[in-house]
Protein backbone atom coordinates (compact mmCIF):
# COMPACT_ATOMS: atom_id res chain seq x y z
CA UNK A 1 0.00 0.00 0.00
CA UNK A 2 2.72 2.68 1.31
CA UNK A 3 4.78 1.41 -1.56
CA UNK A 4 1.90 2.11 -4.38
CA UNK A 5 1.27 5.19 -2.83
CA UNK A 6 4.89 5.99 -3.27
CA UNK A 7 5.45 4.96 -6.92
CA UNK A 8 2.33 6.66 -7.71
CA UNK A 9 3.39 9.81 -5.81
CA UNK A 10 6.99 9.49 -7.84
CA UNK A 11 5.49 8.94 -11.19
CA UNK A 12 3.77 12.38 -10.71
CA UNK A 13 6.96 13.73 -9.19
CA UNK A 14 8.40 12.55 -12.23
CA UNK A 15 5.77 14.13 -14.63
CA UNK A 16 6.28 17.55 -12.72
CA UNK A 17 9.62 17.12 -13.45
CA UNK A 18 9.45 16.50 -17.12
CA UNK A 19 7.08 19.33 -17.55
CA UNK A 20 9.25 21.48 -15.22
CA UNK A 21 12.30 20.80 -17.21
CA UNK A 22 10.34 21.55 -20.46
CA UNK A 23 9.23 24.73 -18.75
CA UNK A 24 13.06 25.85 -17.78
CA UNK A 25 14.47 24.62 -21.27
CA UNK A 26 11.85 26.97 -23.02
CA UNK A 27 12.46 29.82 -20.61
CA UNK A 28 16.54 29.26 -21.47
CA UNK A 29 15.57 28.82 -25.27
CA UNK A 30 13.82 32.10 -24.83
CA UNK A 31 16.05 33.93 -22.90
CA UNK A 32 18.81 32.92 -25.40
CA UNK A 33 16.83 34.10 -28.15
CA UNK A 34 16.26 37.38 -26.60
CA UNK A 35 19.81 37.54 -25.78
CA UNK A 36 21.06 37.08 -29.36
CA UNK A 37 18.19 39.07 -30.82
CA UNK A 38 19.24 42.42 -28.56
CA UNK A 39 22.92 41.47 -29.23
CA UNK A 40 22.67 41.42 -32.88
CA UNK A 41 20.63 44.84 -33.08
CA UNK A 42 23.02 46.07 -30.33
CA UNK A 43 25.95 45.46 -32.54
CA UNK A 44 24.32 46.79 -35.82
CA UNK A 45 23.41 50.43 -33.63
CA UNK A 46 26.71 50.94 -32.30
CA UNK A 47 28.82 49.29 -35.49
CA UNK A 48 28.74 52.85 -36.66
CA UNK A 49 30.31 54.13 -34.47
CA UNK A 50 32.89 51.89 -33.37
CA UNK A 51 33.50 52.23 -37.16
CA UNK A 52 33.54 55.70 -37.18
CA UNK A 53 36.51 55.59 -34.19
CA UNK A 54 38.43 53.11 -36.20
CA UNK A 55 38.13 54.79 -39.72
CA UNK A 56 39.29 58.76 -38.03
CA UNK A 57 42.52 56.70 -38.04
CA UNK A 58 42.95 55.10 -41.42
CA UNK A 59 44.66 56.53 -44.21
CA UNK A 60 42.27 58.00 -46.71
CA UNK A 61 42.56 55.42 -49.57
CA UNK A 62 41.51 52.46 -46.63
CA UNK A 63 38.24 54.32 -45.54
CA UNK A 64 36.60 53.00 -48.40
CA UNK A 65 38.37 49.91 -48.43
CA UNK A 66 38.50 48.39 -44.91
CA UNK A 67 34.71 47.86 -43.61
CA UNK A 68 36.55 46.56 -40.59
CA UNK A 69 37.28 48.74 -37.31
CA UNK A 70 41.10 47.92 -36.90
CA UNK A 71 43.34 50.69 -38.97
CA UNK A 72 45.66 48.93 -41.25
CA UNK A 73 47.98 51.49 -41.11
CA UNK A 74 47.25 53.59 -38.01
CA UNK A 75 47.84 57.51 -38.89
CA UNK A 76 46.91 60.42 -36.83
CA UNK A 77 47.32 62.40 -39.99
CA UNK A 78 43.79 62.80 -39.93
CA UNK A 79 43.31 64.22 -36.58
CA UNK A 80 46.59 66.74 -36.91
CA UNK A 81 45.51 68.20 -40.38
CA UNK A 82 41.92 68.45 -39.17
CA UNK A 83 42.64 70.38 -36.10
CA UNK A 84 44.08 72.92 -38.45
CA UNK A 85 41.33 73.23 -40.82
CA UNK A 86 41.09 74.76 -43.84
CA UNK A 87 40.70 78.30 -42.17
CA UNK A 88 42.48 80.72 -40.03
CA UNK A 89 41.17 79.39 -36.88
CA UNK A 90 42.07 75.70 -35.68
CA UNK A 91 39.49 73.88 -34.32
CA UNK A 92 40.01 74.85 -30.88
CA UNK A 93 38.46 78.03 -31.33
CA UNK A 94 35.20 76.53 -32.37
CA UNK A 95 35.10 74.36 -29.66
CA UNK A 96 35.27 77.45 -27.32
CA UNK A 97 32.46 79.11 -29.15
CA UNK A 98 30.71 76.04 -29.01
CA UNK A 99 30.72 76.07 -25.41
CA UNK A 100 30.15 80.04 -25.22
CA UNK A 101 26.89 79.41 -27.05
CA UNK A 102 25.75 76.32 -24.85
CA UNK A 103 27.24 77.20 -21.20
CA UNK A 104 24.95 80.47 -20.94
CA UNK A 105 22.17 78.71 -22.84
CA UNK A 106 22.08 76.78 -20.01
CA UNK A 107 22.56 78.49 -16.95
CA UNK A 108 19.58 80.70 -18.43
CA UNK A 109 17.12 77.64 -18.83
CA UNK A 110 17.83 76.71 -15.81
CA UNK A 111 17.20 79.62 -13.94
CA UNK A 112 14.22 80.92 -16.26
CA UNK A 113 12.61 77.18 -15.63
CA UNK A 114 13.03 76.83 -12.55
CA UNK A 115 11.45 80.14 -11.45
CA UNK A 116 8.04 79.34 -14.49
CA UNK A 117 7.56 76.12 -13.10
CA UNK A 118 7.78 77.44 -9.63
CA UNK A 119 5.17 80.18 -10.39
CA UNK A 120 3.01 77.74 -12.02
CA UNK A 121 3.04 74.70 -9.52
CA UNK A 122 3.20 77.17 -6.22
CA UNK A 123 0.75 80.17 -6.97
CA UNK A 124 -2.87 81.57 -8.02
CA UNK A 125 -2.57 84.12 -9.52
CA UNK A 126 -5.12 85.97 -12.43
CA UNK A 127 -4.97 84.61 -15.89
CA UNK A 128 -3.25 80.79 -14.68
CA UNK A 129 -5.20 78.99 -16.48
CA UNK A 130 -4.53 80.93 -19.56
CA UNK A 131 -1.36 81.12 -19.41
CA UNK A 132 -0.61 76.86 -18.88
CA UNK A 133 -2.65 76.66 -21.68
CA UNK A 134 -0.29 78.95 -23.97
CA UNK A 135 2.38 76.86 -22.33
CA UNK A 136 1.06 73.63 -23.75
CA UNK A 137 0.63 75.43 -26.97
CA UNK A 138 3.67 76.27 -27.40
CA UNK A 139 5.19 72.70 -26.90
CA UNK A 140 2.89 71.80 -29.68
CA UNK A 141 4.14 74.69 -31.99
CA UNK A 142 6.38 74.12 -34.40
CA UNK A 143 8.84 76.62 -35.00
CA UNK A 144 8.87 76.30 -38.31
CA UNK A 145 6.20 78.56 -38.25
CA UNK A 146 7.79 81.07 -35.87
CA UNK A 147 11.47 81.19 -37.14
CA UNK A 148 11.19 83.31 -40.04
CA UNK A 149 9.78 86.65 -37.71
CA UNK A 150 11.84 86.27 -35.10
CA UNK A 151 14.98 85.99 -37.39
CA UNK A 152 13.42 89.25 -38.44
CA UNK A 153 13.03 90.91 -34.53
CA UNK A 154 16.75 89.74 -34.11
CA UNK A 155 17.93 91.40 -37.16
CA UNK A 156 16.01 94.52 -35.43
CA UNK A 157 17.58 94.31 -32.66
CA UNK A 158 20.95 94.37 -34.33
CA UNK A 159 21.17 91.09 -32.87
CA UNK A 160 22.44 89.36 -35.76
CA UNK A 161 25.98 86.97 -36.03
CA UNK A 162 25.94 87.30 -32.03
CA UNK A 163 25.23 84.71 -29.92
CA UNK A 164 22.19 86.55 -28.30
CA UNK A 165 19.52 85.13 -30.54
CA UNK A 166 20.68 81.83 -29.69
CA UNK A 167 20.78 82.69 -26.02
CA UNK A 168 17.91 84.89 -25.16
CA UNK A 169 15.09 82.77 -25.93
CA UNK A 170 15.70 80.28 -23.63
CA UNK A 171 16.87 82.37 -20.80
CA UNK A 172 13.31 83.96 -21.21
CA UNK A 173 11.74 79.79 -20.92
CA UNK A 174 11.36 79.58 -23.95
CA UNK A 175 11.80 75.62 -23.93
CA UNK A 176 8.35 74.98 -22.55
CA UNK A 177 9.00 71.03 -22.57
CA UNK A 178 11.63 71.96 -19.89
CA UNK A 179 8.89 74.13 -17.77
CA UNK A 180 6.61 71.62 -18.47
CA UNK A 181 8.60 68.72 -17.25
CA UNK A 182 9.53 70.73 -14.01
CA UNK A 183 6.02 72.01 -13.17
CA UNK A 184 5.29 67.86 -13.37
CA UNK A 185 8.00 67.37 -10.89
CA UNK A 186 7.30 69.83 -8.56
CA UNK A 187 3.66 69.54 -7.78
CA UNK A 188 4.57 65.75 -7.05
CA UNK A 189 6.68 67.35 -4.26
CA UNK A 190 4.50 67.70 -0.87
CA UNK A 191 5.02 71.51 0.33
CA UNK A 192 5.43 70.61 4.33
CA UNK A 193 8.81 72.06 4.36
CA UNK A 194 8.37 74.77 2.09
CA UNK A 195 4.99 76.24 3.93
CA UNK A 196 7.16 75.57 7.36
CA UNK A 197 10.07 78.17 5.90
CA UNK A 198 7.38 80.55 5.21
CA UNK A 199 6.16 80.06 8.43
CA UNK A 200 9.66 80.67 9.95
CA UNK A 201 9.58 83.85 8.28
CA UNK A 202 11.35 83.44 4.56
CA UNK A 203 10.38 84.89 1.78
CA UNK A 204 8.98 83.03 -1.43
CA UNK A 205 12.28 83.40 -3.16
CA UNK A 206 14.30 82.40 -0.01
CA UNK A 207 11.72 79.37 -0.32
CA UNK A 208 12.70 78.58 -4.17
CA UNK A 209 16.15 79.28 -3.68
CA UNK A 210 16.81 77.16 -0.19
CA UNK A 211 14.15 74.57 -0.19
CA UNK A 212 12.88 74.10 -3.76
CA UNK A 213 15.63 74.24 -5.76
CA UNK A 214 17.39 71.07 -3.64
CA UNK A 215 14.38 68.89 -3.99
CA UNK A 216 14.07 70.01 -7.64
CA UNK A 217 18.13 69.01 -8.31
CA UNK A 218 17.28 65.62 -9.94
CA UNK A 219 15.13 67.16 -12.51
CA UNK A 220 16.79 70.03 -12.87
CA UNK A 221 19.97 68.09 -13.57
CA UNK A 222 18.31 66.52 -16.29
CA UNK A 223 17.15 69.44 -17.97
CA UNK A 224 20.82 71.27 -17.71
CA UNK A 225 22.03 67.44 -19.55
CA UNK A 226 19.47 67.76 -22.35
CA UNK A 227 19.51 71.36 -23.14
CA UNK A 228 23.60 71.07 -23.07
CA UNK A 229 22.99 67.55 -25.98
CA UNK A 230 20.75 69.45 -27.75
CA UNK A 231 22.20 73.08 -28.47
CA UNK A 232 25.68 70.86 -28.95
CA UNK A 233 23.87 69.27 -31.72
CA UNK A 234 21.90 72.45 -32.91
CA UNK A 235 22.70 73.04 -36.78
CA UNK A 236 19.83 75.38 -37.77
CA UNK A 237 20.18 77.97 -35.48
CA UNK A 238 23.57 78.80 -35.53
CA UNK A 239 23.14 78.62 -39.64
CA UNK A 240 20.83 80.94 -39.72
CA UNK A 241 22.51 83.41 -37.46
CA UNK A 242 25.89 83.17 -37.04
CA UNK A 243 27.56 84.55 -40.08
CA UNK A 244 31.54 84.87 -39.57
CA UNK A 245 33.38 81.78 -39.53
CA UNK A 246 35.31 83.11 -36.59
CA UNK A 247 31.98 82.64 -34.57
CA UNK A 248 31.13 79.60 -35.46
CA UNK A 249 30.37 76.38 -33.53
CA UNK A 250 31.57 72.99 -34.34
CA UNK A 251 28.12 72.04 -36.11
CA UNK A 252 28.68 75.02 -38.93
CA UNK A 253 32.72 74.19 -38.43
CA UNK A 254 32.12 70.48 -39.76
CA UNK A 255 30.06 71.59 -42.47
CA UNK A 256 32.13 73.93 -43.73
CA UNK A 257 34.72 71.01 -43.96
CA UNK A 258 32.61 68.71 -45.72
CA UNK A 259 32.31 71.32 -48.25
CA UNK A 260 35.88 72.50 -48.88
CA UNK A 261 37.72 69.26 -48.04
CA UNK A 262 35.64 66.43 -48.53
CA UNK A 263 36.40 65.40 -52.31
CA UNK A 264 40.09 64.02 -50.69
CA UNK A 265 40.94 63.85 -47.40
CA UNK A 266 37.92 61.71 -45.53
CA UNK A 267 39.82 61.22 -42.69
CA UNK A 268 40.08 64.92 -41.49
CA UNK A 269 36.48 64.95 -41.59
CA UNK A 270 35.98 61.88 -39.63
CA UNK A 271 38.43 62.99 -37.08
CA UNK A 272 36.76 65.58 -36.32
CA UNK A 273 33.49 64.09 -36.39
CA UNK A 274 34.63 61.76 -33.56
CA UNK A 275 35.96 64.92 -31.78
CA UNK A 276 32.89 66.98 -31.99
CA UNK A 277 31.09 63.99 -30.75
CA UNK A 278 33.19 63.46 -27.73
CA UNK A 279 31.78 65.42 -24.76
CA UNK A 280 28.36 64.87 -25.82
CA UNK A 281 29.61 61.17 -25.28
CA UNK A 282 31.36 61.70 -22.32
CA UNK A 283 28.51 63.92 -20.48
CA UNK A 284 26.06 60.75 -21.81
CA UNK A 285 28.00 57.96 -20.03
CA UNK A 286 29.07 60.07 -16.99
CA UNK A 287 25.18 61.02 -16.25
CA UNK A 288 23.31 58.35 -18.44
CA UNK A 289 20.45 57.82 -15.27
CA UNK A 290 19.84 61.29 -15.38
CA UNK A 291 18.62 61.33 -19.34
CA UNK A 292 17.10 58.04 -19.03
CA UNK A 293 15.27 59.10 -16.05
CA UNK A 294 14.54 62.49 -17.96
CA UNK A 295 12.93 60.71 -20.53
CA UNK A 296 10.58 58.30 -18.56
CA UNK A 297 9.32 60.60 -16.49
CA UNK A 298 8.54 63.46 -18.90
CA UNK A 299 9.17 61.83 -21.90
CA UNK A 300 11.43 63.78 -24.36
CA UNK A 301 11.36 63.90 -28.30
CA UNK A 302 15.05 62.55 -29.34
CA UNK B 1 0.12 80.57 0.20
CA UNK B 2 -2.30 82.53 1.48
CA UNK B 3 -1.61 85.76 2.67
CA UNK B 4 0.67 86.20 -0.68
CA UNK B 5 0.30 89.27 -3.08
CA UNK B 6 -2.02 87.79 -6.03
CA UNK B 7 0.14 88.90 -8.50
CA UNK B 8 3.39 87.36 -6.91
CA UNK B 9 2.90 84.11 -9.34
CA UNK B 10 2.73 86.36 -12.27
CA UNK B 11 6.37 87.98 -10.82
CA UNK B 12 7.72 84.02 -11.17
CA UNK B 13 6.28 83.74 -14.81
CA UNK B 14 7.55 86.88 -15.91
CA UNK B 15 10.84 85.25 -18.17
CA UNK B 16 8.12 83.39 -19.30
CA UNK B 17 5.45 86.09 -20.49
CA UNK B 18 7.87 88.79 -21.92
CA UNK B 19 8.93 85.43 -23.66
CA UNK B 20 5.98 84.51 -24.73
CA UNK B 21 4.68 87.72 -26.21
CA UNK B 22 7.80 88.98 -27.89
CA UNK B 23 9.36 85.23 -29.35
CA UNK B 24 6.20 83.76 -29.75
CA UNK B 25 3.02 85.06 -30.44
CA UNK B 26 4.53 88.00 -32.02
CA UNK B 27 6.23 85.65 -34.58
CA UNK B 28 3.39 83.69 -34.93
CA UNK B 29 1.37 86.29 -36.01
CA UNK B 30 3.95 88.22 -38.30
CA UNK B 31 4.61 84.89 -40.14
CA UNK B 32 0.48 84.69 -40.98
CA UNK B 33 0.60 88.15 -41.97
CA UNK B 34 4.02 87.62 -44.04
CA UNK B 35 2.81 84.97 -45.63
CA UNK B 36 -0.36 87.30 -47.57
CA UNK B 37 2.79 89.96 -48.19
CA UNK B 38 5.97 90.14 -50.69
CA UNK B 39 8.82 91.32 -48.77
CA UNK B 40 12.75 90.47 -49.91
CA UNK B 41 13.97 91.77 -46.59
CA UNK B 42 15.45 95.23 -48.88
CA UNK B 43 11.76 97.15 -49.20
CA UNK B 44 8.99 96.93 -47.00
CA UNK B 45 6.47 94.05 -46.77
CA UNK B 46 3.69 94.48 -49.75
CA UNK B 47 0.62 93.43 -48.94
CA UNK B 48 -1.00 91.02 -51.88
CA UNK B 49 -3.59 89.10 -50.42
CA UNK B 50 -3.68 85.36 -51.43
CA UNK B 51 -0.89 85.76 -54.06
CA UNK B 52 1.46 83.89 -52.45
CA UNK B 53 -0.94 80.87 -51.64
CA UNK B 54 -2.28 81.06 -55.09
CA UNK B 55 1.32 80.50 -56.62
CA UNK B 56 2.38 77.44 -54.14
CA UNK B 57 -0.68 75.49 -55.23
CA UNK B 58 -1.09 76.22 -59.28
CA UNK B 59 2.07 77.50 -60.31
CA UNK B 60 4.50 75.66 -58.06
CA UNK B 61 5.99 72.56 -58.67
CA UNK B 62 8.92 72.59 -56.21
CA UNK B 63 6.46 72.89 -53.70
CA UNK B 64 4.08 70.13 -54.97
CA UNK B 65 7.26 67.54 -55.17
CA UNK B 66 8.23 69.09 -51.84
CA UNK B 67 5.20 68.31 -50.19
CA UNK B 68 4.64 64.69 -51.61
CA UNK B 69 8.35 63.90 -50.44
CA UNK B 70 7.53 65.41 -46.97
CA UNK B 71 4.67 63.46 -46.55
CA UNK B 72 6.16 59.90 -47.89
CA UNK B 73 8.86 60.61 -45.13
CA UNK B 74 6.85 61.29 -42.36
CA UNK B 75 4.20 58.36 -43.06
CA UNK B 76 7.07 56.12 -43.40
CA UNK B 77 9.36 57.08 -40.54
CA UNK B 78 7.22 57.43 -38.03
CA UNK B 79 5.14 54.28 -38.39
CA UNK B 80 8.50 51.89 -39.00
CA UNK B 81 9.92 54.00 -35.80
CA UNK B 82 7.36 53.89 -33.19
CA UNK B 83 6.68 49.70 -34.46
CA UNK B 84 10.27 48.82 -33.99
CA UNK B 85 10.89 50.74 -30.81
CA UNK B 86 7.65 48.73 -29.43
CA UNK B 87 9.24 45.97 -30.39
CA UNK B 88 12.50 46.32 -29.09
CA UNK B 89 10.99 47.59 -25.77
CA UNK B 90 8.80 43.97 -25.49
CA UNK B 91 11.67 42.45 -26.12
CA UNK B 92 13.95 44.50 -23.32
CA UNK B 93 10.89 43.85 -20.97
CA UNK B 94 12.27 40.36 -19.46
CA UNK B 95 13.81 39.32 -16.66
CA UNK B 96 17.48 40.40 -18.27
CA UNK B 97 20.89 40.58 -16.72
CA UNK B 98 22.51 43.25 -18.22
CA UNK B 99 19.32 44.98 -19.48
CA UNK B 100 20.83 48.47 -17.99
CA UNK B 101 23.85 47.82 -20.54
CA UNK B 102 21.43 47.11 -23.56
CA UNK B 103 19.11 50.09 -22.71
CA UNK B 104 22.30 52.15 -22.93
CA UNK B 105 23.51 51.04 -26.07
CA UNK B 106 20.04 51.84 -27.93
CA UNK B 107 19.60 54.97 -26.43
CA UNK B 108 23.09 56.49 -27.58
CA UNK B 109 21.66 56.73 -30.94
CA UNK B 110 19.38 59.15 -29.55
CA UNK B 111 21.68 61.37 -27.82
CA UNK B 112 23.77 61.32 -30.87
CA UNK B 113 21.70 61.46 -33.55
CA UNK B 114 20.63 65.01 -34.01
CA UNK B 115 24.57 66.31 -34.65
CA UNK B 116 25.82 67.05 -37.82
CA UNK B 117 28.42 64.40 -36.97
CA UNK B 118 26.35 62.02 -37.57
CA UNK B 119 24.58 63.40 -40.94
CA UNK B 120 28.61 63.58 -41.77
CA UNK B 121 29.03 59.46 -41.05
CA UNK B 122 25.41 58.76 -42.38
CA UNK B 123 27.00 60.32 -45.98
CA UNK B 124 30.08 57.69 -45.57
CA UNK B 125 28.49 54.91 -44.64
CA UNK B 126 25.97 55.12 -47.08
CA UNK B 127 28.87 56.08 -50.14
CA UNK B 128 28.76 54.24 -53.19
CA UNK B 129 31.93 52.15 -51.64
CA UNK B 130 31.00 52.84 -48.05
CA UNK B 131 30.42 50.93 -45.21
CA UNK B 132 26.88 49.44 -45.61
CA UNK B 133 27.51 48.75 -49.51
CA UNK B 134 31.16 46.79 -48.09
CA UNK B 135 28.52 45.07 -45.66
CA UNK B 136 26.40 44.07 -48.31
CA UNK B 137 28.70 42.52 -50.42
CA UNK B 138 30.89 40.79 -47.58
CA UNK B 139 27.33 38.74 -47.06
CA UNK B 140 26.76 38.36 -51.09
CA UNK B 141 24.52 41.03 -52.10
CA UNK B 142 24.54 43.69 -54.85
CA UNK B 143 25.63 47.21 -53.70
CA UNK B 144 23.42 49.29 -53.40
CA UNK B 145 23.09 52.96 -55.33
CA UNK B 146 21.82 55.08 -52.05
CA UNK B 147 22.26 58.30 -52.83
CA UNK B 148 22.19 58.20 -56.75
CA UNK B 149 18.47 56.63 -56.85
CA UNK B 150 15.55 58.95 -55.27
CA UNK B 151 13.46 56.30 -54.11
CA UNK B 152 16.72 54.95 -51.78
CA UNK B 153 18.18 58.49 -51.01
CA UNK B 154 14.89 59.02 -48.86
CA UNK B 155 15.17 56.11 -47.19
CA UNK B 156 18.43 56.37 -46.05
CA UNK B 157 17.22 59.67 -44.02
CA UNK B 158 14.45 57.46 -42.93
CA UNK B 159 16.90 54.74 -41.90
CA UNK B 160 19.13 57.56 -39.94
CA UNK B 161 15.71 58.71 -37.75
CA UNK B 162 14.94 54.57 -37.17
CA UNK B 163 18.13 54.34 -35.83
CA UNK B 164 17.43 56.77 -33.26
CA UNK B 165 14.54 54.46 -32.02
CA UNK B 166 15.96 54.68 -28.12
CA UNK B 167 14.47 57.60 -27.16
CA UNK B 168 10.67 56.55 -28.10
CA UNK B 169 11.56 52.65 -26.59
CA UNK B 170 12.85 54.04 -23.39
CA UNK B 171 9.40 55.60 -23.23
CA UNK B 172 7.55 52.19 -24.25
CA UNK B 173 9.62 50.22 -21.45
CA UNK B 174 9.08 52.34 -18.76
CA UNK B 175 4.94 52.18 -19.51
CA UNK B 176 5.84 48.23 -20.35
CA UNK B 177 7.55 48.30 -16.41
CA UNK B 178 4.29 49.80 -15.07
CA UNK B 179 2.05 47.48 -15.93
CA UNK B 180 0.73 45.37 -12.87
CA UNK B 181 1.89 41.46 -13.84
CA UNK B 182 -1.30 40.01 -12.26
CA UNK B 183 -2.91 40.49 -15.17
CA UNK B 184 -1.35 38.17 -17.21
CA UNK B 185 -1.25 35.88 -14.56
CA UNK B 186 -5.04 36.29 -14.75
CA UNK B 187 -5.25 35.76 -18.30
CA UNK B 188 -2.57 32.71 -18.50
CA UNK B 189 -5.13 30.99 -15.76
CA UNK B 190 -8.04 31.63 -18.59
CA UNK B 191 -6.01 29.85 -21.06
CA UNK B 192 -4.57 32.90 -22.95
CA UNK B 193 -1.31 32.88 -25.08
CA UNK B 194 1.43 35.70 -25.26
CA UNK B 195 0.04 36.95 -28.31
CA UNK B 196 -3.14 37.12 -27.17
CA UNK B 197 -1.96 39.21 -23.78
CA UNK B 198 -0.16 41.50 -25.82
CA UNK B 199 -3.11 42.34 -28.27
CA UNK B 200 -5.70 42.79 -25.15
CA UNK B 201 -3.59 43.74 -22.16
CA UNK B 202 -0.51 44.72 -23.14
CA UNK B 203 -1.81 47.14 -25.96
CA UNK B 204 -4.49 49.22 -24.68
CA UNK B 205 -2.57 49.69 -21.40
CA UNK B 206 0.44 51.76 -23.36
CA UNK B 207 -1.82 53.65 -25.53
CA UNK B 208 -1.41 56.27 -23.64
CA UNK B 209 2.36 56.35 -24.25
CA UNK B 210 1.72 55.34 -28.00
CA UNK B 211 -0.36 58.32 -28.06
CA UNK B 212 2.27 60.43 -26.73
CA UNK B 213 5.21 59.08 -28.81
CA UNK B 214 2.93 59.22 -32.26
CA UNK B 215 2.34 63.12 -31.49
CA UNK B 216 6.06 63.78 -30.46
CA UNK B 217 7.44 61.61 -33.38
CA UNK B 218 5.54 63.18 -35.96
CA UNK B 219 5.69 66.90 -35.26
CA UNK B 220 9.52 66.55 -35.26
CA UNK B 221 9.43 64.47 -38.66
CA UNK B 222 7.51 67.03 -39.98
CA UNK B 223 10.37 69.27 -39.31
CA UNK B 224 13.34 67.47 -40.26
CA UNK B 225 15.91 69.55 -41.89
CA UNK B 226 19.72 68.49 -40.47
CA UNK B 227 19.71 65.05 -42.26
CA UNK B 228 18.39 65.98 -45.61
CA UNK B 229 20.23 69.01 -45.72
CA UNK B 230 24.03 67.31 -44.84
CA UNK B 231 23.39 63.81 -46.24
CA UNK B 232 22.04 64.84 -49.59
CA UNK B 233 21.70 68.42 -49.76
CA UNK B 234 18.03 67.73 -50.94
CA UNK B 235 18.52 65.91 -54.16
CA UNK B 236 18.83 63.72 -56.50
CA UNK B 237 16.02 64.96 -58.03
CA UNK B 238 14.87 66.76 -55.19
CA UNK B 239 13.88 63.50 -53.56
CA UNK B 240 15.15 64.47 -50.42
CA UNK B 241 13.78 68.03 -50.91
CA UNK B 242 11.89 68.37 -47.12
CA UNK B 243 9.51 71.43 -47.11
CA UNK B 244 11.99 73.00 -44.08
CA UNK B 245 14.62 72.63 -46.59
CA UNK B 246 12.63 74.39 -48.93
CA UNK B 247 11.30 76.92 -46.30
CA UNK B 248 14.94 77.48 -45.74
CA UNK B 249 15.81 78.02 -49.49
CA UNK B 250 13.15 80.46 -50.02
CA UNK B 251 13.65 82.48 -46.48
CA UNK B 252 17.49 82.73 -46.19
CA UNK B 253 19.08 81.99 -49.73
CA UNK B 254 16.43 83.43 -52.06
CA UNK B 255 14.99 86.19 -49.27
CA UNK B 256 11.55 85.61 -50.15
CA UNK B 257 10.26 85.91 -46.62
CA UNK B 258 6.55 86.47 -47.67
CA UNK B 259 6.78 83.16 -50.01
CA UNK B 260 8.86 80.77 -47.26
CA UNK B 261 6.16 81.81 -44.74
CA UNK B 262 3.47 81.25 -46.79
CA UNK B 263 5.31 77.62 -47.19
CA UNK B 264 5.71 77.07 -43.50
CA UNK B 265 1.75 77.86 -42.88
CA UNK B 266 0.95 75.02 -45.19
CA UNK B 267 3.46 72.56 -42.93
CA UNK B 268 1.84 74.28 -39.75
CA UNK B 269 -1.79 73.65 -40.53
CA UNK B 270 -0.78 70.65 -42.18
CA UNK B 271 1.00 69.62 -38.85
CA UNK B 272 -2.05 71.16 -36.65
CA UNK B 273 -4.58 69.52 -38.68
CA UNK B 274 -3.46 65.83 -38.61
CA UNK B 275 -2.59 66.48 -34.49
CA UNK B 276 -6.09 67.35 -34.39
CA UNK B 277 -6.95 64.51 -35.98
CA UNK B 278 -4.85 62.57 -33.48
CA UNK B 279 -6.30 64.05 -30.73
CA UNK B 280 -10.01 63.68 -31.73
CA UNK B 281 -9.48 59.99 -32.37
CA UNK B 282 -7.87 59.12 -29.16
CA UNK B 283 -10.99 59.40 -27.41
CA UNK B 284 -11.33 55.98 -29.83
CA UNK B 285 -8.46 53.92 -29.06
CA UNK B 286 -6.91 55.69 -26.51
CA UNK B 287 -7.23 53.91 -22.82
CA UNK B 288 -6.63 56.21 -19.66
CA UNK B 289 -6.48 53.86 -16.45
CA UNK B 290 -9.56 54.56 -13.98
CA UNK B 291 -11.27 56.28 -17.04
CA UNK B 292 -15.18 55.49 -17.74
CA UNK B 293 -15.44 56.10 -21.60
CA UNK B 294 -13.06 52.89 -22.36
Amino acid sequence: MTDHILSQNSAAARDVDVVRSRETRRHRFNAVLRYALLTVVGLLMLYPLIWLIGASFKTNSEIFSNPGFWPEHPTLDGYIRGWKTSTPYSFGTFFINTLWIVIPKVIGTAISCTAVAYGFARFDFPFKKVLFSALIATLLLPNVVTRIPQYLIFRDLGWLDSYLPLWVPSALAGDAFFVFMLVQFLRAIPRDMEEAARVDGANTIQTLVFIVVPLLMPALISVCLFQFMWTMNDFLGPLIYISSVEKYPISLALKLSIDTTEAFEWNRVLAMSVLSLAPALAVFFLAQKYFIDGISSGGIKG
Amino acid sequence: MSGDNKFLGLFYLSPFIIGLLVFTALPFLASLYLSFTNYNLMNEPVFTGLQNYIRLFTNDRTFRKSLWVTLVYVFTTVPLKLVFALFMAVILNYKLKFINVFRTAYYVPSILGGSIAIAVLWRYIFADVGLVNMGLQLIGFEPVNWFGDPTNALFTITLLRLWQFGSAMVIFLAALQSIDKTLYEAASIDGAGKWTSFVYITLPLITPVIFFNLIMQMVQAFQEFNGPYIITQGGPLKSTYLLPIYIYDEAFKRFDMGYASAIAWVLFLIIMALTLIAFWSSRHWVYYAGDKRS
